[in-house]
């Protein structure tokens, strides 16, 4: 459903990696938009096709082996995947900024971080010297590295994995980027650390009324940072929806798996629930219903055609045969 | 009372710090600055804390893979700080390791049954065919079918390979083992499989475990006491629900307010923690959390608090609850 305010729609997208064992269906036709201003959570467990969904709107799949074989990104009213290279050399970094999982591979070792924050700046801002320093003097602060204008000349080595993020964000921030796709950017820091970049990520969507598309396996950080979430798995959208009705009424037994595996802290469960058996391989995967072999509610309808994705209530769908009496979405 | 499996008492394990051509000796990292704690037969001891801690140094330094630089480990009574080789290959049938990376602990060129069957060769099971029956016997009693002793490392998922790290480490029937990280590199449904595999064989083999990670559900679920760790030390120690319920030390409490539950009506009473782990190699004085601590008072700077009892079976090492 597209609304007024949706800056970025995807749709229909189908990314396959053509690799020697054979295609693997790493997006396979996923539809979403981003509204201005809110937080959007794609959560999944590895191999859903989170990623490379993510990288696919910026065209950073890696290619070959990978390929964009059908689908449409608006942003705007312009499908990225039609643009010229030199257009998405203007939009990434610049409208629409991602930061990465991994801090340390992200920075170039032998530049200063100072050096690195600026370089979007001059590149799409076309500002001098002293006016990028400044300006990524500001983000620095705006991102809560202390002494920050003795950190821009350490390089990345010098920092922390914490600070290492922190310069990853600030350096995203330096256009003022209408979208912020961030990749895991919590997952390699400590608890304590990862707690303050979560603030930071709260502080842009309020103070700069930012659109964040934030990818994560970890549903903690979801319940605590997203407006809408999208449940993937194997490719697929399993389930969408607003954070309460993701976390309160879950629809899809996929969602319920992930939800009753954790353990808590409230109390110490006897036994956890896990979700049995493996994440399936994506080069052949099972017919029908991807979750199917893993499901206690499978049925024989499961086994032979893919479900829709069908209305809960509102926004929120499940691709899900339980429900196959609601009618089919039109698409998010 | 229940049997002491394993004691430490004021273990310490540094790491030389070396410059210039003839390598002098400039500074320790002191990884491990003091520890003491005990582990009873059967029971998991949970062991929190954020990277660079000295967790996974204390683990290994206390089943000797590391040689502790002082201090001393009593296993069933018995001083292992001194033993030669010979006891310490006895010492290895007793207590076991589970890495954080299967993947990178097991052999890429070797099958899992000669992965597994090794440990069982090194440890006098010389007959071929019963290693071979041991091995299935282990591969089923973790999971997997007995067809996987003639498969690769590569072909398994990472659950799949956790499990064969369990394996392993049952092969010789200990009474202790050290799991460092076992479930953090796992999706979080096969992290519940591990989690629950894990607490039935404890139960069937009475096994002990000392459990290191640094995500506190995990730790929560299997453990029965929880030692909070910072910078070298141990700052808190307490039974499961204890800690959890009436945190004590001001690390402890920042930690758990850090936590992100899956519950978006939680409202988080976040207590910022100010700036980052200092150094091991000169860590601040006194106490050494005094430069983050929210409630730092005068005498955290200069004297180190005792690690000592506030109430039975709950210890802490702080200024606040001694009476300073």
């Amino acid at each position: 459903m597209a609304t007024n305010n949706t800056i970025l729609q995807v749709s229909e997208l189908k990314t396959y990696f053509f690799t020697r064992l054979g295609v693997v269906r790493a997006v396979d036709g996923v539809s979403f938009g981003l509204r201005q201003g809110e937080c959007l959570c794609l959560v999944g467990e590895s191999g859903c096709g989170k990623t490379a969904t993510a990288l696919s709107i910026l065209r950073l799949v890696d290619s070959p082996p990978g390929q964009i074989v059908g689908g449409e990104i608006k942003y705007h009213n312009e499908n990225l995947l039609r643009s010229t290279g030199a257009r998405l050399r203007q939009i990434r970094g610049n409208r629409i900024a991602m930061i990465f999982q991994d801090p340390q591979s992200s920075l170039n070792p032998v530049l200063t971080v100072g050096e690195q924050i600026m370089e979007p700046i001059r590149l799409h801002l076309k500002l001098g010297h002293r006016q990028a320093r400044d300006k990524a003097l500001s983000l620095m602060k705006q991102v809560g590295i202390p002494q920050s204008a003795e950190r821009m000349a350490y390089f990345p080595h010098q920092l922390s994995g914490g600070m290492k993020q922190r310069v990853m964000i600030a350096a995203a921030l330096s256009c003022n980027p209408e979208i912020l796709i961030a990749d895991e950017p919590t997952t390699a820091l400590d608890t304590t650390i990862k707690a303050q970049i979560l603030d930071i990520f709260r502080e842009l969507k309020q103070q700069m009324n930012m659109s964040i598309l934030f990818i994560t396996h970890d549903l903690g950080t979801v319940a605590g940072i997203a407006d809408r979430i999208i449940v993937m798995y194997g490719g697929r959208i399993a389930e969408a929806g607003s954070t309460l009705d993701i976390f309160d009424q879950p629809k899809h037994p996929y969602t319920w798996g992930l939800l009753n595996c954790l353990p808590t802290i409230a109390e110490r469960r006897e036994k956890l629930s896990p979700i049995p058996g493996m994440i399936p391989s994506l080069i052949d995967p099972p017919e029908g219903c991807i979750f199917h072999p893993r499901c206690q509610w499978r049925m024989s309808v499961c086994q032979q055609a893919k479900p829709p994705e069908y209305v809960i209530l509102g926004e929120h769908i499940a691709a899900c045969y339980l429900y196959q009496k609601a009618p089919a979405s039109a698409g998010l | 009372m229940e049997r002491k499996l394993l004691e430490v008492d004021n273990l310490k394990k540094y790491y030389p710090v070396t410059a210039g051509l003839f390598a002098r000796h400039v500074a320790d990292v002191k990884a491990v600055d003091g520890v003491s704690f005990f582990i009873t037969e059967g029971e998991t001891l949970g062991l929190v804390g954020e990277s660079g801690c000295g967790k996974s140094s204390l683990g290994r330094t206390l089943l000797r893979l590391e040689e502790p630089t002082s201090g001393q480990v009593f296993y069933k009574g018995r001083d292992i700080t001194a033993w030669n080789k010979k006891q310490l290959k006895e010492l290895r049938r007793e207590a076991q390791m589970i890495f954080q990376d299967p993947q990178s602990s097991l052999d890429p060129k070797a099958t899992i049954g000669d992965s597994i069957g090794e440990a069982l060769l090194i440890h006098g099971v010389t007959s071929e065919k019963e290693r071979l029956a041991r091995v299935e016997a282990l591969l089923q009693r973790v999971g997997l079918e007995p067809g996987h002793a003639t498969r690769y490392p590569h072909e398994l998922s990472g659950g799949q390979k956790q499990r064969i790290g369990i394996a392993r480490a049952l092969a010789v029937n200990p009474k202790l083992i050290v799991a460092d990280e076992p479930v953090s590199a796992l999706d979080v449904s096969v992290q519940a499989q591990i989690l629950n595999l894990m607490l039935d064989l404890q139960g069937e083999l009475s096994l002990a475990y000392l459990f290191i990670a640094h995500d506190l559900a995990v730790i929560g679920q299997v453990s029965s006491r929880i030692a909070v760790m910072y910078l070298g030390q141990i700052v808190e120690l307490a039974d499961r629900d204890g800690l959890f319920q009436r945190p004590l030390h001001p690390y402890t409490q920042a930690l758990l307010s850090a936590v992100f539950l899956p519950d978006p009506h939680r409202k988080r009473q976040h207590i910022p923690l100010a700036g980052e782990v200092p150094s091991p190699i000169a860590p601040p004085s006194g106490c050494r959390f005094h430069t983050r601590c929210p409630r730092v008072m005068k005498v955290c700077r200069q004297e180190t608090p005792i690690f000592q009892p506030i109430d039975k079976d709950h210890l802490v090492a702080c200024h606040l609850y001694d009476g300073k």
